[in-house]
């Protein structure tokens, strides 16, 4: 199967109902998506397919049709993208483990509404984080409008 | 930087050897000195247990676990301050397990003993107990100790660094050690001659640090008590951070387990011919209460693990948690296993009394549900063993490996990654000792073994389920009883056995912890703890006993105020009077925080409650609204006294996290057994608050105690019981057993 991953082709011969989560990790050694929950409830394995969001345990590879972005996609030469900045900015991630999910959600949010009110954010962030770092990721998906403008 | 490059072979082959002469250093330099465990590596060299100086960097080993509180950061901080170098110059190690990075002050967390209350035989137990702690050496992460628990000796390890640093600087300058200065890892002579320390590292591994190093008053930080960025927020923003999950090894196999999930019961019998057809599986192991399927993906063994069919012997304990909790009641029936508070003479004054309130509160069993389920990548060599797991305890993890493959523990060498949460469950090492076994399966070949969601969710240690049994009576304008009856499994007894492989005898503080301990002054105050011996595992969940007690005894007292219309604030701080200012100022201040007039604020109601764990007094409001779609959180205030703030960002983040993590248990969580097995199984049926219905929480933290008190699970606590009394304020209803999602909608 060929998939296209933060812009490089990648073949790979897996099983075709094996979940996208699990090729990514085991496969393509890109552990920074992670697995929480394999049932598509908790959000830390989300990844963007064509700029939306997705579960990566929840869809087969068979299924996947696009572009794929992870996120050690996200940050271009090097740079941190301005999600992860403000991420960095508000000292966000306490474990760390559900924030690469929490940041790709944030991300197509962001991507479809730059400047999301507080009910935007409650609809768009369902990820589940143990450590109850929401305050802190509330205030920064704030503060990313207002650093670009 | 060249003469460090040829001295590197050397600094290996004398190892150990030439780096003890920094070490005697601290406050237990009666005792031996530890012994330094860091096996350098070539162009390395160290200069005590927790400095590294290589010709790039200087590493920090920072040997507690990073599972969200930031205590690398922290405790790289402390030796930094000492060692003189800025927080970016350095990188830190989680380093090997070893007994000289023991805990010393969590087995004293364990005693009898009140943090509000000074006593000199507090005081010479706890050392005593320090002193044991080093004999025993566990490593351990937990009870909020970390910072507590290194301020001393981790300060004390970069001064004894800089001294030997500094001494060479004067041998080689031939000048008097007064005249020389350090700063951002120089040392500077008089002449403004600077030498790195790197260039001086190698000599000064040679010499020796006097035994108390001299460290600096708090006047003179540079970066203690300052809000540092973190050191592990990059990598895990950028997803390069490792967890123990994302370990990869070359030619790694992969492994999931199926246990029993009657827990505690053995497996009767399985066939794996199915799962044995699956592609990609290499092996079955029998494990005796379940198995493990060992494959070429984490995919295909979770895949092929379903397609056993296994026969399971029943659990030890009764198989509904309807029966379970008659069972835990009966606990009542026998004799009290400790009665940690026994002022006045509540059996006559209830006796005499004509208005008695009593009440029976319950809460539930509750799962951790790390982010990161719970994992091991373990290789067998031919004469060593490599486990890279997240854990709390790496030397409990070591020793249990040893003894599982027979190998001296010096052959076992434990690396500990990032844990992706760990709030207690990561002190046990079941999944660790799964993985070892997994490993002797097939030795030279690295196994990960990967538990799925369910398997986390179903075999954890569960925070014990409790029963309390209040009794009390309210004079005129204060509680003149106060009895508490509280029936709990005893996490000390289970931990204690199955870490350490002792039972410790006496009264469980742990049990009672929360509700004997406060700081209240009420004339006849009782609270006895009552064990119960279910059998259903039960471990340390975020807060221990005070999870469970802080809702029972401030819930309770927010009934004795009501029943004579008292305020909540001015009764608690009326009952704190003469007992500890700190707590009363903690009180106040929150009062402060969130104006304060009582139960009711227009449309809104509010909760208050106190706890003081871990030696942080803390008090929070909690405010609540009805809402169309339910009850909503509006906000949480929550002031704490931490004694000596050394990094306030990150402790404010650790009391937002403590709430979260005890409204998340006080609306919607509960583990239940049917048939001997829990019932919930992964997110969707163990909820968690999302961002959604996250409050906004506000802290405020103060240092009116002089000692330094914890911070990693004092927010937890007073959550419950502020939530409940604040539901209580809003609808007239006061629920005593949690969760209470059974009887409100929350928005």
């Amino acid at each position: 199967m060929i998939i296209s991953i933060n812009g490089k082709i990648h073949n790979i011969s897996v099983e075709s109902d094996t979940p996208l989560l699990w090729v990514l990790r085991d496969e393509l050694k890109l552990s920074g998506t992670k697995y929480g929950c394999g049932i598509g409830t908790c959000g830390a394995c989300m990844v963007l397919v064509n700029y939306e969001p997705v579960r990566s345990c929840t869809i087969s590879i068979k299924d996947v049709q696009g572009e794929v972005t992870t996120i050690e996609g996200l940050a271009e030469k090097g740079k941190l993208s301005p999600v992860q900045q403000a991420w960095v900015d508000h000292q966000v991630a306490q474990c760390g483990y559900c924030q690469p999910g929490q940041i790709i959600a944030a991300t197509a949010l962001i991507n479809r509404n730059p400047n999301p009110t507080d009910e935007d954010i409650n609809e768009s962030i369902t990820n589940i984080c143990r450590c109850g770092t929401y305050q802190r990721i509330r205030q920064a998906i704030r503060s990313i409008y207002k650093n670009q403008t | 930087m060249g003469k460090l490059s040829n001295i590197a072979r050397r600094t290996f082959l004398i190892g150990s050897a030439a780096v003890t002469g920094g070490v005697a250093f601290g406050t237990y330099c009666y005792l031996k000195p530890p012994v330094n465990p860091l096996a350098p590596m070539p162009d390395e060299i160290t200069l005590n247990p927790y400095v590294i100086i290589n010709k790039d960097k200087i590493i920090i080993i920072t040997p507690r676990a990073e599972m969200g509180q930031g205590i690398h950061t922290t405790l790289a901080a402390l030796v930094a301050e000492e060692l003189d170098v800025p927080i970016d110059m350095i990188t830190t190690e989680h380093g090997p397990a070893s007994n000289t990075y023991c805990n010393m002050r969590v087995l004293s967390m364990g005693l009898p003993f009140s943090d509000y209350k000074p006593s000199l035989i507090r005081d010479f137990t706890q050392r005593t107990m320090a002193v044991s702690a080093k004999f025993v050496g566990m490593q351990l992460t937990g009870g909020s100790t970390s910072t507590i628990d290194s301020f001393e000796r981790m300060r004390s390890a970069g001064a004894a660094a800089r001294e030997i640093l500094l001494k060479s600087a004067s041998y080689r300058l031939e000048a008097d050690i007064r005249t020389l200065v350090t700063k951002d890892g120089y040392v500077i002579a008089k002449n403004g001659q600077r030498i790195k320390y790197q260039e001086l590292a190698y000599d000064a591994a040679k010499t020796h640090s006097s035994l108390w190093p001299t460290l600096k008053p708090r006047a003179k930080w540079k970066y203690l008590g300052k809000s540092l960025p973190r050191i592990d927020m990059l990598s895990k923003i950028n997803g390069t951070a490792k967890f123990g999950i994302d370990i990869t090894k070359s030619d790694m196999l992969y492994a999931t387990v199926r246990m029993n999930p009657k827990l505690g019961g053995k497996m009767l019998s399985f066939d794996a011919t199915k799962a044995l057809q699956k592609s990609g599986v290499k092996k079955i192991v029998d494990l005796g209460n379940g198995i493990g399927v060992i494959a070429t993906s984490t995919w295909r063994a979770f895949k092929a693990s379903k397609e056993i069919h296994i026969e399971w012997e029943k659990a030890p304990y009764p198989p509904t948690t309807m029966a379970i909790f008659t069972k835990l009641s009966e606990a009542f029936d026998y004799n009290a296993n400790s009665s940690l508070r026994s002022d006045g003479d509540t059996k006559a004054s209830l006796h005499a009394a004509e208005d008695i309130l009593e009440a029976e509160y319950r809460t539930p069993f509750l799962a951790h549900l790390c982010m990161e389920p719970m994992n091991a990548t373990v290789l067998l060599s031919r004469d060593r063993l490599d486990i890279w797991s997240g854990n709390q305890a790496p030397t409990v993890v070591r020793d249990k490996a040893a003894s599982i493959t027979g190998l001296n523990a010096t052959r076992v060498f434990v690396h500990t990654p990032y844990m992706g949460g760990g709030f207690g469950r990561r002190i046990e090492t079941d999944f660790i000792d799964q993985a070892v076994q997994l490993a002797m399966a097939i030795p030279g070949k690295p196994i990960k073994l990967t538990w799925t969601r369910e398997e986390d969710t179903t075999h954890d240690y569960y925070r014990t389920a409790a029963i309390a049994r209040m009794k009390g009576v309210v004079d005129v304008d204060r509680p003149s009883v106060f009895k508490a009856d509280i029936a709990a499994v005893s996490v000390l007894r289970q931990q204690s056995q199955r870490t350490l492989g002792l039972t410790i005898p006496g009264p469980d503080k742990l049990l009672v912890e929360g509700a004997f301990n406060q700081p209240y002054d009420i004339k006849n105050y009782k609270v006895n703890g009552y064990v119960s011996h279910l059998s259903v595992p039960v471990g340390s969940w975020r807060s221990v006993g005070n999870s469970y007690n802080a809702f029972f005894h401030e819930c309770f007292l927010d009934e004795l105020a009501h029943a004579r219309d008292l305020d909540p604030i001015q009764m608690r701080l009326d009952l704190m009077k003469g007992i500890d200012k700190p707590s009363r100022q903690v009180v106040e201040k929150v009062a402060d925080m969130a104006n304060w007039s009582g139960r009711k604020n227009g449309d809104k109601a509010r909760g208050i409650a106190f706890c003081y764990s871990y030696g942080s007094p803390t008090a929070q409001i909690i405010e609540v609204s009805q809402s169309e779609f339910g009850i909503k959180i509006d906000k949480v205030w929550c002031a704490t006294d931490v004694g000596i703030a050394l990094d306030r960002r990150n402790i404010d983040a650790q009391i937002m996290s403590g709430v979260i993590f005890g409204l998340s248990a006080a609306i919607h969580n509960e583990i239940t057994f049917y048939d001997g097995e829990v019932q919930q199984s992964n997110f969707n049926n163990y909820k968690t608050i999302g961002l959604a219905q996250a409050p906004e929480v506000e802290t405020l933290i103060l240092e009116n105690k002089l000692e330094m008190g914890g911070v990693g699970e004092t927010g937890t606590p007073p959550s419950m019981p502020a939530l409940a009394n604040a539901i209580f304020a809003l609808t007239g209803n006061r629920i005593r057993t949690l969760p209470l999602k059974h009887y409100f909608d929350f928005a």
